[in-house]
């Protein structure tokens, strides 16, 4: 297949990723109902929203992971839609950390860094990684159930760094940790963007996103509702609370 | 040395010769088991076809096609056999088990169960069902070895040794390696390893090529001891899976050190009460299932 070169398709500005009338179902149950957003090279964007309006399922079915989706979408010009899950994250350069973290508990801390396969060049070196959670190394040959939250959650991140992994999405990662942790979390997002990752993140925590994102999208019953700029944040809070007060 | 204690250690080598047996196929169920969720009823059958590729091989297969003088040994078959039934694990998990993933776990077993079947009814057909001599046993094996306690065929010694390789080198990769890793990550948590980019698909039906060569392989093995019938894979496949519960369903270490300690324990049951030797590894079971429903090694829950 011939690779559009990476140059043309990722120059800063031009989109990245973008996602049209993308349908899902579990079963029988119609999940999303056309979503529609775009992300250019290096923003970080928010998915918002209560609980069950379909965040969660947006990230799953970019990836294949529910069990019927329709609609387009693209990333790096490549359309995914079609591909077995296996394919995807190699052709769209995706990481994805899930919400409940997926640290396996038959594998060390270790084995953990080093499953995902990789994807492409300019990954993190395990060097690299281990500078940047220095915790991750000292407990490197527990297995993964034997360490705490907050080091799952790094670990969770870490191992998708590794993989030359360009657009992450980042499910819920503040959840459940101290406000410390959350701290470091919110400087390591910062310093990702600032090495040129692209990132969406699916956030309870509003606090913690509108520090860090570009843009947010407001998700309820399956639809992107509204979509607030990041310098437009202060005007919107009432709009936004809105959505958000249950 | 007294005379009793030159009786365990014989009976203890010959049931550590049985244990190598239960240990190389109740590792084969239980890499199974772990990757794709299905009892495969059909390792003993698949046993069996390890041993009549070994036979075919060395008899049948030069006159077939037309050169009497083909006879492919002992060594040739110990890594055709494998091969082969390795394949035809992968031709039935791609064909047929494939479409079963998503139904209750029963109809893996029902459909492995009828493999079984199908294979010892054809097998029947066309060999002898008392059983057929394997004459390539390879010369360099034949006679016997002085252990001191005992005379023992060399190549039941042979058998033991490789067996117990083989079982070590398999838990070593899946224990120790990346490969091994991913193949443990896949059975904890498959959506997920597929997202990261893995071919989970082509990693279940390499996996269950994997188990049914290890089968294929002991079928190789244990053809120049016993002889080669279509009924030997129903007549052993009883006695593992009361090894692989005993075990833990899934647990490599488990089936590996059950498959050994109960061949030995059912050696020393011959020296001690002969008649309970052949039930003794049921009523073992019995007592595990009363105590640790998930087996020796199995995660209780």
């Amino acid at each position: 297949m011939a690779e559009p070169a990476a140059t043309t398709t990722s120059e800063a500005g031009e989109a990245l990723l973008s996602v049209r009338d993308l349908n899902a179902y579990y079963g029988e149950s119609h999940v999303l109902h056309g979503i529609d957003f775009d992300l250019r090279k290096g923003e970080v964007v928010t998915l918002l929203g209560r609980n069950g309006a379909g965040r969660t399922t947006t990230l799953r079915a970019m990836l294949g992971l529910v069990d019927r989706r329709s609609g387009s979408v693209k990333v790096r010009g490549h359309e995914i839609i079609d591909l077995p899950t296996h394919r995807i994250a190699h052709l769209g350069l995706l990481g994805y950390c899930p919400e409940e973290r997926g640290i396996f508990a038959s594998l060390s801390v270790e084995e953990n860094l080093m499953l995902p396969p990789t994807l492409g060049e300019g990954g993190m070196s395990v060097e690299e990684i281990y500078r940047m959670f220095p915790n991750l190394e000292e407990v490197r040959h527990r297995t993964g159930m034997r360490i705490s939250g907050g080091e799952q959650q790094m670990l969770a991140i870490a191992r998708i760094l590794r993989t030359g992994a360009r657009l992450l999405l980042l499910d819920e990662i503040t959840e459940g940790l101290a406000p410390v942790i959350v701290k470091t979390l919110g400087r390591m997002i910062g310093d990702l963007k600032q090495r040129g990752f692209t990132i969406i993140l699916v956030e309870q925590n509003f606090r913690f996103a509108s520090r860090l994102a570009d843009r947010h999208y407001v998700i309820e019953h399956g639809k992107v509702v509204d979509r607030i700029d990041g310098t437009d944040l202060e005007n919107s809070m009432e709009r936004l609370n809105r959505y958000l007060s249950v | 040395m007294d005379v009793m204690m030159r009786l365990i250690l014989a009976q203890g080598m010959l049931g550590l010769n049985n244990g190598v047996f239960y240990a190389m196929l109740s590792l084969g169920l239980a890499v199974i088991f772990g990757m794709l969720n299905v009892v495969n009823f059909a390792h003993g059958a698949l046993y069996m076809l390890g041993a009549f590729v070994a036979l075919i091989l060395s008899s049948y297969l030069g006159p077939w096609i037309g050169l009497d003088a083909l006879h492919l040994g002992f060594w040739p078959a110990l890594i055709i056999a494998p091969i082969v039934v390795g394949c035809f694990g992968m031709l039935i998990e791609r064909t047929m088990l494939r479409w079963l993933y998503k139904f209750d776990p029963i109809y893996g077993l029902l459909l492995t169960f009828g493999i079984a079947l199908v294979l010892q009814g054809l097998f029947s057909n066309y060999f002898n069902s008392a059983g057929t001599p394997y004459p390539a046993q390879p010369e360099s094996l034949r006679g016997v070895v002085h252990l001191g306690f005992m005379v023992f065929p060399k190549y039941r010694l042979f058998a033991i040794l490789f067996s117990i390789v083989v079982c070590f080198l398999t838990w070593f990769v899946i224990e120790r390696t990346r490969l091994g890793a991913t193949l443990r990550a896949g059975v904890e948590n498959p959506e997920l390893v597929q997202a990261f980019g893995i071919n989970v698909p082509r990693m279940i039906t390499l996996t269950f090529g994997f188990g049914t060569g290890l089968a294929g392989l002991a079928g190789v093995l244990a053809a120049p001891i016993y002889s080669v019938s279509p009924l030997m894979g129903a007549n052993i496949i009883i006695v593992v899976f009361a090894v692989v519960v005993i075990g833990g369903m899934g647990s490599i270490l488990g089936a590996i050190t059950a498959g050994l300690a109960l061949g030995l324990i059912e050696g020393m049951t011959k020296v001690f009460y002969a008649p309970a030797a052949n039930t003794v590894i049921f009523f073992l079971m019995v007592i595990v299932l009363l105590i640790r429903p998930a087996g020796l090694f199995g995660r209780q829950n």
